[in-house]
């Protein structure tokens, strides 16, 4: 239906108008429902491999047979390796690593926009170059690094969550532009005053200019977070045991091991581990677009 | 992130810096308490490094803790307090890493060379030691004194010879000879020491975690200089002699049954080489080759014929991933972004799905969907395409995944864009005689272009070191006939990584050269995002 412009009310049942509503508008909603079906159709399909106990989909038919909860029993069983493991360190690895990557972040951006110093432009610039180099470039030093550190301290080694946070820390100060422009927005004289009345430079960053950049920390965090999920490279180098792994590592390693064709077990997984964030991605809809635009990339 | 909110703009920024008050005592405590842990932190963690001969570990963590004393304790740069935990994160993973992944690009550092040249040659003497044949096996026990810790030694190996009827105790200690046991008369069944006066005998498990320790014991044996015993099992010891000794001399390794293994040059690095011109077992050691891996890359006709194909193969699949998602996402939001197409926000919620889903999750779904036998695609359309098995479907499809996956973000900007472009700007176009297209071209499309531009470079950026969507979706895979390490779809990254970590023994030294020129293309990609996003103008 076309909308409800006067002109166009107007000219309603006429052969000629129906052919402009077409030319005009109706081809929108074509394209539309042939995205929705190349979004959707992938999506729903592993749904119902995920439901199907034989898992496979050699059958004909792009339905499940017979819907189960097989596949989502086999894997929390810890049938094809330790799942609820692998979900666990991921959510641990995926907090504390945004965590500490946006506290780190926003403390450096709060002196690099409040605090005058010698040497701040040159360590923005040289900040905002060091970050355009990942740390997956230099992954032959890293592996060798934690390699050496796992023998003195078995806590931090190879095949050690913690030893990977660490690894992962490196991208400590990743958020720190977008952290930045926000505290450039707030007026300087908000945080003038409260020194004036006598707070610190750490509670006027604790107490005045953290809780206004919560929005644009809120979003960084999220999109931070989805990308540490899919962080595979240093992850598969590093988390060799069954008990370390991340689920990427894992879930990698699940599919890597089965040939046959049956991944009713794996899109199980791909289930469980994708609609928590999409849900989550949902409600934030609003935040996140403005994060993306604002140029925040997830991985 | 406008330049024009900037704050400090204004008169003498410096000034406007009020002196820090005194710290409240909460807050006095919290750093005491702070850097008491940091020196409990660095008094527990010296003495190891120093132990382990952890030079670089010992350094950082040295200079950690007289950083955060420095900056902490006094009040002399503040900024710092700020800036020292996200930089020093950066600087011991991000910088040091790539500073020694430089250094190992001019060495040799790999699976068979990761030690000194003594350390080499010596595990090669030990693993060479082999039985005398006819020689006698020992059962064996261990002893400690008594007022020892079993665990530490000194240890004394009590042996009796299984060919021995008179089952004469022989007594073995590091630097000594084995020779009868003269001390009180040890307890003796079944062929073996039981018990010795003033001895504690080592459990099984004991000797199993004093294995390494008892194997390096040097005990001669009885009769030959040249032989010596060693234990065999945690109950049985037996008498050999090493095989294959270096010859200082001659700088070589001499078998005994005569082969010389002489110093060469292999490759790019010296080794000992065996008579069928390999390197002896594959093992070498640490050393400085110089630029010859670099040479090695830039010369040998096959592997920069390998590197450059990786290299345009990269360019090509970042330009394509984000020329493609770009046009589609732009079209997209010409055609959605319509006031007479309802429900607006139930279509962008819905596409968005692809950027919703973990992008890791995405690609290994799809590397299942191009299956050439149960695949969904095949099957959906009818297809007997084997994707994975040919290098160019496979590239096509990668590219298609990298679509399906990357659209929604370049649909939400592109979408941010258009509705941030004045209604009036169409309205003159319209009004100058200009129709839907053409205005779509001339007038909307560069506007969008100037706001998009930045993201556009940095998601080429992205792309371009994108080692999940090569790894997961297609291992990098087919492999190519004689291209022993780069696959069909590999991207330099991916290359980089089976060079380093891959099955056919692992070459770091060489896979670093590899990351070095990576370094130096990441670097050369980064200046021109600096140019483009005009970063620079913001730096106030």
């Amino acid at each position: 239906m076309s909308a409800s412009a006067p002109l166009a009310q107007l000219h309603r049942h006429t052969a000629g108008s129906r052919k402009r509503w077409w030319v005009e508008v109706g081809w929108r909603y074509i394209i539309g429902i042939v995205m929705v079906l190349i979004v959707g159709v992938p999506v729903l399909y592993i749904i119902g491999v995920s439901l199907d106990p034989s898992g496979s989909t050699t059958a004909s038919s792009v339905f499940p047979s017979k819907i189960t909860f097989d596949n989502y029993a086999a894997l929390l069983g810890g049938d094809k390796g330790p799942f609820g493991r692998w979900y666990l360190n991921t959510l641990i690895v995926c907090l504390v690593v945004t965590v500490l990557q946006i506290l780190c972040s926003a403390l450096a951006a709060y002196a690099f926009s409040r605090l005058r110093f010698t040497g701040r432009r040159v360590g923005i610039l040289a900040l905002l170059l060091i970050m355009m180099f990942p740390n997956v470039l230099a992954i032959i030093a890293l592996y060798s690094m934690f390699t050496q550190l796992g023998e003195a301290f078995p806590i931090f080694g190879l095949s050690t969550i913690a030893g990977y946070v660490l690894c992962l820390m490196g991208g400590a100060l990743g958020q720190v532009w977008l952290v930045k422009g926000t505290l450039d927005s707030i007026p300087q004289s908000l945080d003038e005053a409260a020194i004036i009345d006598g707070a610190s430079h750490f509670q006027v960053f604790s107490r005045i200019l953290f809780p206004i950049l919560i929005p644009i920390i809120a979003t960084t965090a999220m999109l931070a977070f989805v990308g540490i999920i899919s962080e595979f490279i240093i992850g598969s180098m590093f988390l060799k045991s069954a008990d370390s792994m991340t689920l990427a590592v894992g879930l990698y390693g699940l599919l890597q091991g089965d040939k046959t064709g049956n991944y009713g077990v794996f899109a199980a997984g791909a289930v469980m581990v994708s609609v928590p964030v999409v849900v989550l991605f949902l409600f934030l809809q609003r935040y996140i677009v403005g994060g993306a635009v604002a140029g925040a990339v997830k991985g | 992130m406008t330049s024009t909110s900037q704050p400090g703009a204004g008169p003498a920024p410096t000034a406007s810096v009020p002196r820090e008050r005194n710290t409240t005592l909460p807050g006095l405590i919290a750093k005491i308490i702070f850097l008491g842990i940091v020196l409990a932190i660095g008094v527990y963690a010296v003495p190891l490094l120093i132990h382990y001969k952890m030079w670089m570990w010992l350094a950082v963590m040295v200079a950690a803790v007289v950083l955060i004393f420095a900056i902490y304790l006094t009040k002399r740069f503040i900024p710092g307090k700020y800036l020292f935990p996200g930089t020093a994160f950066l600087t011991v993973f991000l910088i040091i890493p790539v500073v020694l992944t430089v250094s190992y690009s001019f060495t040799n550092f790999g699976d068979g060379s990761r030690s000194s040249k003594e350390d080499m040659i010596a595990a090669v003497e030990s693993e060479s030691f082999k039985r005398t044949p006819d020689s006698p096996i020992y059962t064996m026990a261990v002893g400690v004194a008594a007022d020892q810790n079993a665990a530490d030694g000194p240890f004394t190996l009590f042996l009796i010879s299984m060919d021995d009827a008179d089952q004469t105790v022989l007594a073995g200690r590091h630097g000594q000879a084995l020779a009868p046991w003269d001390g009180d008369a040890p307890t003796v069944a079944d062929g073996r020491v039981t018990a010795v006066p003033g001895y504690q005998l080592l459990t099984p498990r004991q000797i199993n975690t004093a294995y390494a320790e008892l194997q390096a014991m040097d005990v001669a044996a009885p009769g030959d200089g040249q032989a010596a015993i060693k234990p065999q099992t945690p109950t049985q010891a037996y008498q050999g002699k090493v095989t294959i000794k270096y010859d200082a001399a001659g700088d070589r390794l001499v078998s005994d049954a005569g082969v010389v293994y002489p110093n060469q040059t292999v490759g790019t690095a010296q080794c000992f080489v065996a008579p069928d011109g390999k390197c002896f077992q594959g093992k070498s050691w640490l050393q400085n080759v110089g630029l010859k891996n670099y040479s090695r890359l830039l010369t040998d006709s096959g592997i920069r014929t390998q590197f450059l194909a990786a290299f345009a193969w990269t360019l090509v699949f970042s330009l394509a991933s984000v020329c493609l998602t770009f046009l589609l996402g732009f079209f997209l939001a010409l055609t959605l972004n319509d006031e007479r197409v309802r429900g607006q926000k139930g279509w962008r919620a819905f596409l968005l799905l692809p950027y919703a889903i973990p992008g890791m999750i995405s690609l290994l779904i799809w590397s299942q969907f191009f299956n050439k036998d149960f695949g969904l695609i095949n099957q959906l359309f009818g297809l007997d395409v084997n994707w994975f098995g040919d290098p160019t479907m496979a590239k096509i499809a990668v590219i298609l995944v990298q679509l399906w996956m990357g659209f929604p973000y370049m649909f939400i900007v592109c979408t941010g864009a258009l509705q941030s472009i004045p209604g009036d700007v169409k309205e003159a176009a319209r009004i100058d005689g200009s129709t839907g297209l053409s205005t779509t071209f001339r007038i909307i499309m560069p506007l969008l272009l100037i706001s998009v531009a930045p993201l556009l470079v940095a998601s080429f950026a992205f792309n371009f070191n994108n080692f999940n969507a090569i790894q997961l979706l297609t291992q990098g895979g087919p492999s190519l006939s004689g291209q022993f390490t780069r696959g069909g779809t590999d991207i330099l990254i991916s290359m980089i990584y089976k060079q380093a970590f891959g099955g056919s023994g692992t070459d770091f030294g060489f896979a670093s050269a590899m990351s070095v020129l990576l370094f130096v293309l990441t670097g050369v990609l980064a200046a021109v995002q600096f140019r483009i996003t005009k970063r620079l103008e913001n730096l106030t």
